[in-house]
Order: structure tokens, then C-alpha cells, then sequence
């Protein structure tokens, strides 16, 4: 019983962190349909971002915000200067986002050194949450919380306000969002800058869990596409759907059947992606 | 783009010849710089062991004044990337273009194996840090001497000392599920087990596993220790959250998980590590005294394992070179004289090599400490003269399949 | 062909021939064996992506599944003929059934997949101790003697690898400028249209596939060959999208493309990375510049700015869109 208890907590926590990396990758490719490889270098960005910032002694959620600034500012750059230039060319969008990603990468080792970085939690949320004889840490759920409440943020943002009625409507149609006068280039800015945003915050908030560390982006970004793939692109539901199950698989998945470390991820996003091509919910034809 | 490096080059040959001129023709084979090759990993996921490698190969030239045996010695760095195929690459450029003497490194196993049959074809005598068990011992490279230890040399130890001295009876293992983790645990449970002691647990979390939640969550509750055995980042990694799970449990580990290069950034959550390795910042003698101010005046930290393998090996060359006054380029009494390097002082204390090419050395157990505001790996014990074998009769030992996830067989494991 | 086609072809054969008395050193020569490997590997890639359409990142899966069977077989004593030719079975074999997985897929999709199928081939490389070494790797005892030919010298072995290299390119060549190769082409640009004229545009494609298979555990036969030892590295996602990149980078619509592209990106690892520390990030830059001045990758790129130069009959001059970024 107890296993199955902090097993569900575990995967409900790191589906929260998933949604946090991989809304901002659905959201830009949804609109923009841009395969964005340098996800996982935003993601890492962030992280260092915030090792920075809280070294220089801010507090960790502003230093959250602030890195997610700092990182949408990367991302708008990428849109305006390199992206803009290539309209529908799939191949060349990601020779560039990886291209993006080795530079990064590879000046993120020469800022901050080859050396793991720990972003210490806020202090109150340090000590594990105890409940008849059951530990667990209290910053994985406020983690899970805040992904609740990004989510709960994105709906209304897609769903109720003049912006997200525009995104969704280029997300549908862009020939005749365009035609209708829908000023898609600066909406493709604006999603650029929310997406690179979320995953530069998402990295700072997973710090505590995963530490700043060469990689990061590597381990992660293979999670945002098969989360992005699962659930659809496109489709904040998806994506939110799309986490949590990525996260049971993942927890229950290792623990169940640990000799199928590797397939656990890759195997059932083969088959959705045979059965159903568009994913569970995706507006996108992929 | 980074000049210094041959810049230096060119003012240490113009140096050499300029001093060269009035010397008799004799000593004109002396005139010739010795090249050594050096291959480490300076760009991706593995380039922080990579980098302190290098550190610690520079702090020894430096006080060496870049002059061993007598004569010049240049250093030709080359980025292996952490992959096999770049490795062997590099290891070509160095021995076919720029025809060094001799090489040191490369950093991973893979790496080092990658080149295995390149080095016995191109007769390169290589001084290495990888932990490959079966590179001296059942495929032993006759060109290759290692200083530092195999992937369970210092594992041994640890397993001794966690059954005899803190009378441990049920420990959990948790490592990488690739070759170092392997070798790194099996080397523990053979010794820990053969003392009387119980691996209840083995658990191997793939090597880019994001989060060690799941794994955390298995471990049993009433275990006497946790032994982990990642290597570069994940040790720090998988301490951090398994004290986030509030799991108390006292960590035992090989000569990875606690380095001194992390040490600072872990904070109390390492207080209390055991761990098995034959250095550390703290140990107590003239030469390591000298080597930790060294790297703390130009780096700002505390060495850790990686600039120690590669001081070591720069000291074994020394030696090597004294014993052959110089004369590099007869490659067998060279090599001859490198396994036969026996250092009363070195920066790990008294070593030697046996006659596979791996040393045999002072072994630590180290305990995490708070010292003057500090973290330290404080030395609790000290095993002498530790061989790869530890005291199995070697002829036995190389009988027995290498060292793996499944070998020796777990007899312990609960469900 | 164009007799000016002929003539430059004429002239790269030549050259390629004449390679290792040209530049001589051992090391170099084995560098030129490295590019022309990578350029069969880029090359049968880019048969999906060029000619196809189809982007890819799991082409390593063939380096592991060629390069594995063929060390096990040579190890396990059997006739390093039959070894190869058992290895390319297989493999093609593995992309009869990738590309049927792949192909229910469009876009996106597609690319996924074949990540995902890569990565379980990775996988399984990494894990199956026993069998690969795990992390560690394996090592081919010794390179082949194709025809009693030994090929272990630099030299001999760059002759080797420049037989198959032509033998490849021609077969490719060949394969595009077929008919097939033209309704393949339709089938990229025109989908609908060609299902409409009666053509099964599925088993176009997923021929293609197997063929770039085929080409592709060419390729990693002839790596393995090269390195004599095989680890799971060479199956990353990184190996896989180091290909793709090569590919695009050359000009995935012609057949010089990636033999350029293969050649820019292994000389950056193995020799730039020796004087430039940040190699890195030089070629992320390379990528960027190259596809935001050139969208269809350097060599259409080059020719487009030849044609125009040729147009106005004068000397060039060093523009700002020169293909070679700055220091």
C-alpha cells in the first residue's frame, strides 16, 4: 500500500514538473509548428539563470521570474533573427534550434564550469512533509501546485482573453488568421516569449529537484517531446494529460519492471504514435 | 581562441634551443623537449572531471617548472569530448602527427578502451586514470601502468570496514547501471559479503535518469547503510534527494560520489558519508600539503580525485624518467622503468605497481566532516598497500569473470 | 550530365585518387577515410530527407545493428565476409521494420519515431552486457582482408573506403535519377497528386526507407572497420543528429550536399577542436549562419552565389553573406 502511495505522489510530482518543461514546447509548436530542439537548452538556461540570481542573494521566486525573462528574451532573439527567416522549412528550424542548443551547451560549461549547481528550495519548504509514517519532500508538491496553477493560468489565457483567441485561432488555421488580420508575426513573437519563458521558470523550479548540471538539456528534452507526442501537440490539455502520464510510466514503470529502464518512455509513444498519430488530444496535424 | 598553450610551446623550444647552442653535442639528445600527450575531456556532459584533470596536471608542471629527468617537457592537450570514436582520433593526431612519448589519460573506461588495441599496435607506453578493471587485468595492456586505482580497488575497502568497524549486516546499493557502477559496487558486496555482511539491494538507475524519486522510494527502511556508487554528477544528485525524502540512512560509497570538487556544494547533506578512495584533500603529507595550496591559489577549490590522478601520474613519469636518466625514446626500458616506479612519497603516500601495471597503494576511508567551516573528507582509516586484487590471490581472481552487474551473484536480495 | 558535370567529376575523382600522395601524413589520410564514411552515412540519410522529405533522427541505429552483428559474427569465428553480409542483412532487415513503424506517422510524427526507435536500439546496446560490453563497448579483433587486399595501412584502407564510397555514391545516384527516384520525388511535393495518378506513395517511401537502410549499414560497416571497436556512443541521439546535420548543412537536394556537410563537420570535431577550445559553439554558429544566408544548405548556396557572380562578369567581391562565418 505504501509503495503505491508514494509511487502515485512521485509521478504526480514529476508529471507537474513535465507540464512546467513541455507547455511552452506544445504551445510554440502548435502555433508555429517549429520543432523547437533547443528546448532543453531553454530549460538548462534557466536553471544557471537561477543558480545566478539566488548566489546573488534573490529571493528563489524572483529569481524563477527573473530567469524566465531572461530566457523568453533568448527566445524572442532566436524568433526575430533566425527562426523569422525560415518559414515552413522544417529541416532548416532544426538544424538551427540544435545548432542553438550546442551553443548554449557548450557556454554554459564555459560560465558556469562542468560542476553541478544546487538551487536550494526556499527554506521553509526544505524539511519533508510526514503523515502516518509516510516522508515526502514538501517542495516536489508546492512544484506540483505551481504546475496546477500554470495550467490553470494557460486556460485562461488561451481561453478567455483577445491573445488566446488569436493563438488558437492561427493554431487552427494560420491562412486565414492572417487573411482575417490577425497580426500573426507578433503573435509568434509573443508565443516564442511564453514558451521560452515557461521552460527558462520550469528550469529554475526543477533546480532544487535536479540540480544545474552539463546535460540538463539532453535528459530533458527527449521528455518534452514524448510528452508533447503522448498527449498532442498544440493542446495545453494535452500536454497537461501528457505529463501526468509520462510521469506514472516513468515512476511506476522503472519500479514495476526496472530491466526496461530504457523502453518504458520510448515503447508506448511508438505505439500512440501508430494508433493515433495526432496524440490524445492534438489540434495538430503532426 | 587560446594562444598561451603554444605560445608557451614556442617560448619553451625557443628557450631550449637557445640554451642548447653552447652545450657539447653530447647532451644534444637531451635538447629535444619530451612530448607527452594528454587527453581529457573539456567540452560536454563529462568535461568537469575532465577540466580538473587538466588543473591538476598543469599545477604539476608548473612546480616542476615544466623540467623532469633533466629535460624539457611539452604537453600537447587534446578534447576528447567523452566520445570513443573523437578519442582514438585524438590519440592518432598526438602519436602520428605531433609523435609524442608518452600519454596521459584518457578519463572514462570507454574512452580508454576505445584506443586499447591502438596503443599496443603504436607501442605508446600511457599512464592512465580510467577505471576499466580488465585493462590490467584480464586483457592487461603491457604499454599501460594506471596510479589511481581500478573502478573497485577502493570499493574494497569500504565493504571491510563497513562489516568489521561499524559492524553493518544490511546494506542497499544504488549505482549507474554502466561498467564503472558496476565494477564499482561488485567490488563492495564481494568484500562487504564475504565479511558476513548482506546486500539486500541492488538498484541501477540508467546514467541520464532525471530524477532518483522512484528509486529512492524502493530503497528498504530498515537498512544499516546505503552504498552508492554514481560517478560525476549523480552522486551529488541522488545524496540531495534522498535527504529530501527526509531518508536518514548512512552513506557508504566508492571514490566518486563525495569528491572534494562537490564537497561545497552539497552542504550537510553529505555530513556523515563514508566513502573508500586513495586520496583525499585531507591526507597528511608534504607533497599533498604543497599540491592542495597549489590548486586553491589558482582555482579557488579543494582537489578532488580528478586533479590528484592526473598529479600522480606526473609524478610516476618523473620517477620513470630519473630511472632512465632522460632517455624517453627507448620506449621498452622505459616502459620497464614506469611499472617498476616505486615511490617511498608521492601524493597518496607509498606506492608501487604489480605486475599487471596497476598500483598497489595507501587506500582511505574518509568520513564527511565540518572543519573550520568547511567540508573535508576526514581520513578515519587507513588500509595499506591495497592491490586491485585486495587479498585474493590474484591467480583465483582473474579465473573469475570481470566484475559486472551480476557478478559475483547477489545471494541476499529481498524482494 | 552536362559535360561541365562530367568534367568536375572528372576532376573530384581525380583528386580523391590522388588524395594520400597529396597530403601524405598518416593522419590526415585517416581523417579523408572518417569524411568519406560520414559521407555515406549523410548521403543514404538524405535519400529520405532530400529526396523524400522524410527527417530523420535515427539513422545510428544502423551503425549499431551493422556494426554489432559484424564484431559478434567476426568475433564468434566466423568468415568476416559472411559476417558483413549477415550484419546488412539484419540491418536492412531492422529497417524493413522502422520504416513501417515510421511511415504511420506524417511530419513531426515521423521524426519522432524514428528518435524514439533509435533510442530503443541505444538502448538495448547499452544494456545487453553480456552481449555489447555495455558502456564499456566491444572491439572487432582486426579489419577484414577484402580479396586477400590487407587494409590495415592508413593508405590502403583509404582506398577501401573510397572503392565503397563510389560504389555507394554511384548506386544512389543511380537510384534518384531512376524512375522510382522521380516518383519519390513526387511524392514529397505533391502527395495527393501522385495517390490520385495511382501510385502507392506509402511503399514508395518505405522502399526509400529500406534503401537508406541498406546505404546507412554500409556506412556503419565501414565505421566499425575504421574504429575496430564499437561502443553505444555511436548510437546516440547525438551521433543520429550529428547525420542529419551533415546533411543539411551540404544541401540536402543534391547529392555533393552531404558529402560537403560530412566533411565541414568532421574536420570541426577532429582538427578545428584541437586549436579552437569553444568548437562547440563554432559549429552551432556554422549551423545558423549557414541555413539563415542559405536556407537549402551550402552547396545550393554556393552555386546560387557562383550563378550570380557569373551573371555580372565581375570579381567577386568578399560580401557579407560570404558562406565562411567569422572567426
Amino acid at each position: 500500500m505504501q509503495f503505491w502511495i508514494i509511487q502515485t505522489l512521485n509521478s504526480v510530482a514529476f508529471g507537474g514538473l513535465l507540464f512546467l518543461l513541455s507547455s511552452g514546447f506544445s504551445l510554440i509548436f502548435g502555433l508555429m509548428r517549429i520543432p523547437n530542439l533547443a528546448h532543453g537548452a531553454f530549460f538548462m538556461l534557466g536553471a544557471y539563470f537561477g543558480y545566478t540570481l539566488l548566489s546573488l542573494k534573490f529571493n528563489f521566486w524572483i529569481a524563477a521570474i527573473g530567469a524566465g525573462l531572461g530566457v523568453g528574451l533568448v527566445g524572442i532573439i532566436l524568433e526575430r533573427f533566425v527562426l523569422r527567416q525560415l518559414p515552413g522549412n522544417a529541416q532548416g528550424q532544426v538544424l538551427v534550434t540544435l545548432g542553438l542548443s550546442f551553443i548554449v551547451a557548450d557556454l554554459c560549461l564555459l560560465i558556469w564550469t562542468g560542476d553541478p549547481m544546487p538551487l536550494p528550495a526556499p527554506q521553509e519548504l526544505r524539511p519533508p512533509l510526514r503523515y502516518f509514517g509516510l516522508a515526502f519532500p514538501t517542495y516536489r508538491l508546492v512544484v506540483l501546485g505551481l504546475a496546477l496553477v500554470a495550467a490553470v493560468g494557460l486556460y485562461f489565457l488561451m481561453e478567455r482573453t483577445r491573445i488566446g483567441a488569436m493563438i488558437r485561432a492561427g493554431v487552427d488555421d494560420p491562412e486565414m488568421a492572417r487573411g482575417v488580420g490577425i497580426p500573426v508575426s507578433r503573435l509568434f513573437t509573443t508565443v516564442f516569449l511564453l514558451g521560452a519563458a515557461l521552460a527558462g521558470m520550469g528550469g529554475v523550479l526543477g533546480g532544487p529537484i535536479l540540480n544545474a548540471y552539463p546535460g540538463l538539456d539532453a535528459d530533458m528534452l527527449p521528455l518534452a517531446l514524448i510528452v508533447v507526442i503522448l498527449g498532442g501537440a498544440g493542446s495545453l490539455l494535452g500536454a497537461f494529460v501528457g505529463s501526468f502520464i509520462v510521469g506514472f510510466l516513468y515512476n511506476f514503470g522503472i519500479a514495476l519492471v526496472p530491466d526496461l529502464a530504457y523502453f518504458v518512455l520510448f515503447l508506448p509513444m511508438v505505439l500512440v504514435l501508430m494508433f493515433l498519430p495526432q496524440g490524445l488530444f492534438g489540434r495538430v496535424q503532426l | 581562441m587560446k594562444l598561451d598553450r603554444r605560445t608557451a610551446i614556442k617560448g619553451a623550444l625557443a628557450a631550449g634551443v637557445g640554451s642548447q647552442i653552447l652545450k657539447v653535442p653530447a647532451a644534444a639528445a637531451q635538447a629535444v623537449p619530451i612530448q607527452v600527450g594528454f587527453l581529457t575531456v573539456k567540452t560536454g556532459p563529462l568535461a568537469s572531471g575532465g577540466i580538473q584533470m587538466e588543473q591538476g596536471l598543469t599545477a604539476f608542471f608548473k612546480e616542476r617548472n615544466h623540467m623532469l629527468g633533466g629535460r624539457k617537457v611539452e604537453v600537447h592537450t587534446a578534447d576528447t569530448a567523452g566520445n570513443p570514436a573523437q578519442t582514438r582520433t585524438k590519440t592518432q593526431e598526438l602519436v602520428e602527427r605531433i609523435k609524442v612519448n608518452c600519454l596521459i589519460g584518457p578519463l572514462a573506461a570507454f574512452e580508454a578502451l576505445a584506443i586499447d588495441d591502438y596503443i599496443r599496435s603504436s607501442q605508446t607506453p600511457i599512464l592512465t586514470v580510467a577505471g576499466a578493471e580488465d585493462m590490467t587485468q584480464r586483457k592487461a595492456n603491457p604499454w599501460l601502468v594506471r596510479p589511481s586505482s581500478t573502478s573497485a580497488q577502493p570499493s574494497h575497502p569500504v565493504g571491510d570496514y563497513a562489516a568489521k568497524d561499524l559492524k553493518m549486516k544490511r546494506v542497499a546499493c544504488i549505482a549507474d547501471d554502466f561498467a564503472f557502477g558496476h565494477e564499482n559496487v561488485a567490488g563492495f558486496q564481494r568484500v562487504f559479503e564475504d565479511a558476513g555482511g548482506k546486500v539486500v539491494q541492488k538498484l541501477w538507475p540508467p546514467l541520464n535518469a532525471p530524477d532518483y524519486a522512484t528509486y529512492i522510494s524502493q530503497l528498504k527502511p530498515d537498512l544499516d547503510g546505503v552504498y552508492t556508487g554514481h560517478a560525476g554528477s549523480n552522486g551529488f544528485k541522488f545524496i540531495k534527494q534522498l535527504r529530501e525524502y527526509g531518508n536518514t540512512a548512512q552513506i557508504l560509497g566508492g571514490f566518486t560520489p563525495v569528491d572534494e570538487s562537490l564537497l561545497q556544494q552539497m552542504g550537510d547533506d553529505a555530513l556523515g558519508a563514508i566513502t573508500g578512495n586513495w586520496y583525499s584533500a585531507q591526507l597528511d603529507n608534504p607533497i599533498n600539503k604543497r599540491f592542495v595550496a597549489a590548486i586553491q591559489k589558482d582555482y579557488k577549490v579543494d582537489p578532488g580525485v580528478y586533479a590528484a590522478e592526473t598529479y600522480l601520474c606526473g609524478e610516476v613519469l618523473e620517477q620513470a624518467l630519473k630511472d632512465v636518466g632522460g632517455k624517453i625514446e627507448d620506449k621498452n626500458a622505459f616502459m620497464k622503468a614506469l611499472k617498476s616506479v616505486k615511490l617511498k612519497e608521492s601524493l597518496r603516500g607509498p606506492m608501487h605497481f604489480d605486475e599487471y601495471g596497476n598500483v598497489v597503494g595507501n587506500n582511505y576511508i574518509r568520513k564527511v566532516e565540518r572543519k573550520g567551516g568547511k567540508l573535508v573528507n576526514a581520513v578515519v582509516k587507513t588500509y595499506p598497500d591495497v592491490s586491485q586484487f585486495w587479498t585474493y590471490k590474484p591467480e583465483e581472481f582473474l579465473k573469475q569473470p570481470v566484475y559486472s552487474r551480476d557478478y559475483p551473484p547477489a545471494k541476499n536480495l529481498e524482494q | 550530365m552536362t559535360r561541365s558535370s562530367i568534367i568536375w567529376l572528372v576532376v573530384c575523382a581525380l583528386l580523391l585518387i590522388a588524395l594520400p600522395r597529396i597530403i601524405i601524413h598518416e593522419f590526415y589520410i585517416n581523417m579523408a577515410s572518417q569524411v568519406l564514411i560520414f559521407a555515406i552515412l549523410a548521403l543514404s540519410l538524405n535519400l529520405m530527407l532530400g529526396f523524400g522529405g522524410m527527417v530523420s533522427l535515427g539513422h545510428a541505429a544502423y551503425i549499431g545493428v551493422a556494426g554489432y552483428t559484424c564484431i559478434l559474427l567476426t568475433i564468434a569465428g566466423y568468415h568476416p565476409l559472411v559476417a558483413a553480409i549477415v550484419a546488412l542483412i539484419l540491418s536492412t532487415g531492422c529497417a524493413a521494420i522502422f520504416g513501417m513503424l515510421s511511415l504511420r506517422a506524417p511530419g513531426l510524427g515521423f521524426l519522432m519515431i524514428t528518435l524514439a526507435l533509435g533510442q530503443i536500439v541505444w538502448g538495448v546496446a547499452y544494456r545487453a552486457n553480456t552481449l555489447t560490453g555495455g558502456d564499456n563497448g566491444i572491439s572487432l579483433p582486426a579489419r577484414p582482408m577484402p580479396f586477400g587486399f590487407d587494409i590495415r595501412s592508413a593508405e590502403s584502407f583509404y582506398y577501401f573506403t573510397l572503392i565503397v564510397f563510389a560504389v555507394a555514391l554511384f548506386g544512389m545516384w543511380r537510384f534518384v535519377r531512376s524512375p522510382f527516384g522521380a516518383s519519390l520525388m513526387g511524392t514529397r511535393d505533391q502527395p495527393r497528386r501522385m495517390r490520385m495518378l495511382g501510385y502507392n506513395t506509402w511503399r514508395i517511401q518505405w522502399l526509400t526507407f529500406v534503401i537508406a537502410g541498406f546505404w546507412g549499414s554500409v556506412g556503419g560497416l565501414m565505421y566499425v572497420y575504421y574504429n575496430l571497436f564499437l561502443s553505444p556512443h555511436a548510437l546516440t541521439l547525438q551521433q543520429s543528429a550529428e547525420i542529419l546535420l551533415m546533411a543539411i548543412l551540404g544541401g540536402a537536394t543534391s547529392l555533393t550536399g552531404p558529402i560537403v556537410g560530412a566533411a565541414i563537420i568532421t574536420l570541426i570535431k577532429n582538427v578545428v577542436s584541437t586549436y579552437v577550445e569553444r568548437w562547440n559553439s563554432l559549429l552551432g554558429i556554422i549551423f545558423i549562419v549557414v541555413i539563415v544566408f542559405m536556407p537549402l544548405g551550402l552547396v545550393p548556396g554556393c552555386r546560387a552565389l557562383w550563378r550570380k557572380w557569373q551573371a555580372r562578369h565581375k570579381p567577386p567581391v568578399p560580401a557579407a553573406s560570404a558562406p565562411e562565418p567569422a572567426e
